[in-house]
């Protein structure tokens, strides 16, 4: 009984969120303001963050908030908030071929999508990583992390230095 | 029968914890201007009751009766939706805050524990969901639509970043030393007396979080973003009546939570001094740690000046970060060559 509860309850928390999700990930690209857009982001975020705890996955949800939601949406609004909004409404700037293209490369990405769930089964053979060990303990985040994945996630680091040093580099220029 | 009285015992300690917070956070503002008038050597609020004790009571009245402004040029469902966020950021932030042992509820066998959710992850939900009870401030001084408000929310932004990044490495050096995230357990671990505690093992970690703590709530040297003599009070400039004190709550709730999680980290959560006093409760211990750190909060606020924007930006990257950086990769050498 209990545990029928608890599995309708999964369903519709992630009926929700999804919906969620789905919803605000539209009122971010539909909104004129782009502050509104931000807040609309961060709504995305969290309910995938939501998402990402059905999964037993605490620290990636949690990671999700600290750094998606919480830093880079921060920054995104503390950009936006130097712009001056009312030039660009002002502006009637018409986005013709831009539209189409982005049209295009969205209903191209849907289908990768739509075809690695459905041809290609996301679901492999089980590892010594059950969502259950995983759920409850950040060190096999971590060891999995350093040890398995360790290539990637150096790769990834030299990418994010060489982001900051273009990103000083282009800065300085100016002054 | 069994969930049900789990359920109760939820709902009880959820509204003990946000009583308990509410009411903290309201004697903290009479505590703060007594102390600060005693600094400054006057008397500090006393008309209201003895000792003024009745005067956070009438400041809420006040506040609720004052006219709720929204002003013509803000964005409105922002300029409303900022404080909040702010508020619910500050109390959940609460949720994960050890603030005892259990206890066994006396003639049954039913355990309290004494925190409202234990985690995995309890410390990083800290830090998440305070960088969520920013977008409060920034957004409130956006959308006010006042030159003021948002030269405050800029600058709140900025300094929340920059120190935000500083006290994240300042406490990885706690977490190479417990190992976990769980906040009970890093209090567990620090058991057996006074000699235990992480401030003797991370005494440079201490002084910086106590340092990017006072910037992430924005108090006096770093309390750029209200900044009054410059910015007018900055980002809370178009807020009256009860969003004001919204934002006001917020702050000094966020203070509450900065002191609790430095009494857990690195003064041993509700472990007593030496193991012989641990016939007092965990609780009681909590509490007088609590204190000194608010006492701190409030004492270091009538000592020192606020500094330059420029100077808190050059002191959190050139200075804060690099002696985190430093502390960290010191610990982690200690702890690898210990094995």
């Amino acid at each position: 009984m209990a545990e029928n509860i608890g599995t309708i309850f999964q369903w519709l928390i992630f009926l929700g969120m999804a919906f969620l999700s789905v919803l605000a990930s539209f009122l971010v690209i539909t909104r004129k303001n782009p502050i509104h857009s931000a807040l609309f982001l961060v709504l995305t975020l969290l309910s995938v963050a939501v998402l990402y705890l059905l999964l037993y996955s605490q620290f990636i949800a949690i990671i999700q908030v600290v750094v998606y939601a919480g830093a880079i949406v921060m920054l995104i609004v503390f950009v936006i908030m130097l712009l001056d909004l009312e030039v660009e409404l002002r502006s009637k700037l018409k986005i013709v071929y831009s539209k189409v293209i982005g049209g295009f490369l969205a209903i191209l990405f849907l289908f990768g999508i739509l075809y690695a769930v459905v041809a290609k089964s996301p679901t492999g053979k089980v590892g010594p990583y059950t969502p259950d060990k995983v759920s409850t303990n950040v060190k096999a985040v971590g060891e999995v992390l350093f040890t398995q994945y360790l290539f990637p996630f150096e790769i990834i680091s030299i990418l994010l230095v060489a982001a900051i040093i273009g990103a000083v580099i282009l800065s300085k220029k100016r002054t | 029968m069994q969930l049900l009285y789990l359920l109760i015992e939820i709902i009880v300690k959820c509204v003990v914890v946000f009583a308990g917070l509410m009411i903290v956070v309201a004697y903290l503002t009479w505590f703060e201007r007594k102390v600060l008038g005693h600094i400054q050597i006057r008397f500090g609020p006393n008309r209201c009751g003895p000792f003024g004790l009745l005067q956070p009571f009438s400041d809420a009245v006040k506040a609720f009766f004052k006219e709720d402004l929204v002003p013509e040029r803000s964005d409105k469902v922002v300029f409303v939706m900022a404080p909040m966020i702010s508020i619910i950021a500050a109390i959940s932030i609460f949720a994960v805050i050890p603030f005892g042992n259990q206890f066994t509820i006396p003639g049954t066998e039913w355990v309290v524990k004494l925190r409202l959710a234990d985690i995995d992850v309890g410390l990083l939900y800290i830090f998440g969901v305070a960088s969520l009870g920013e977008f409060g401030i920034v957004l409130g001084g956006w959308s006010s639509g006042n030159k003021y408000g948002l030269t405050g929310s800029l600058r709140a932004a900025a300094q929340m970043i920059s120190y935000e990044v500083a006290l994240g490495i300042t406490v990885v050096g706690v977490l190479i030393l417990s190992q976990t995230l769980r906040l009970t357990e890093i209090v567990r671990l620090q058991e057996g007396g006074f000699w235990n505690w992480n401030i003797w093992y991370q005494p440079v970690a201490f002084v910086l979080y106590l340092i990017c703590g006072l910037a992430e709530i924005n108090r006096t040297p770093f309390d750029m973003p209200e900044a009054e003599a410059e910015l007018a009070c900055g980002f809370n400039i178009e807020y009256s009546s009860m969003k004001f004190a919204l934002f006001f709550m917020a702050e000094y709730a966020h203070m509450v939570t900065m002191g609790a999680l430095a009494v857990t980290l690195f003064l041993g959560g509700w472990q007593p001094i030496i193991p012989q006093l641990s016939f007092i409760p965990g609780i009681v211990w909590f509490c007088a740690k609590l204190f000194i750190f608010l006492f701190f909060f409030v004492w270091q606020r009538g000592t020192y000046p606020r500094l330059r924007y420029d100077q808190i930006m050059k002191f959190g990257w050139k200075i804060l970060i690099p002696l985190a950086l430093i502390n960290l990769l010191i610990t982690a050498l200690i702890v690898s060559l210990k094995g």
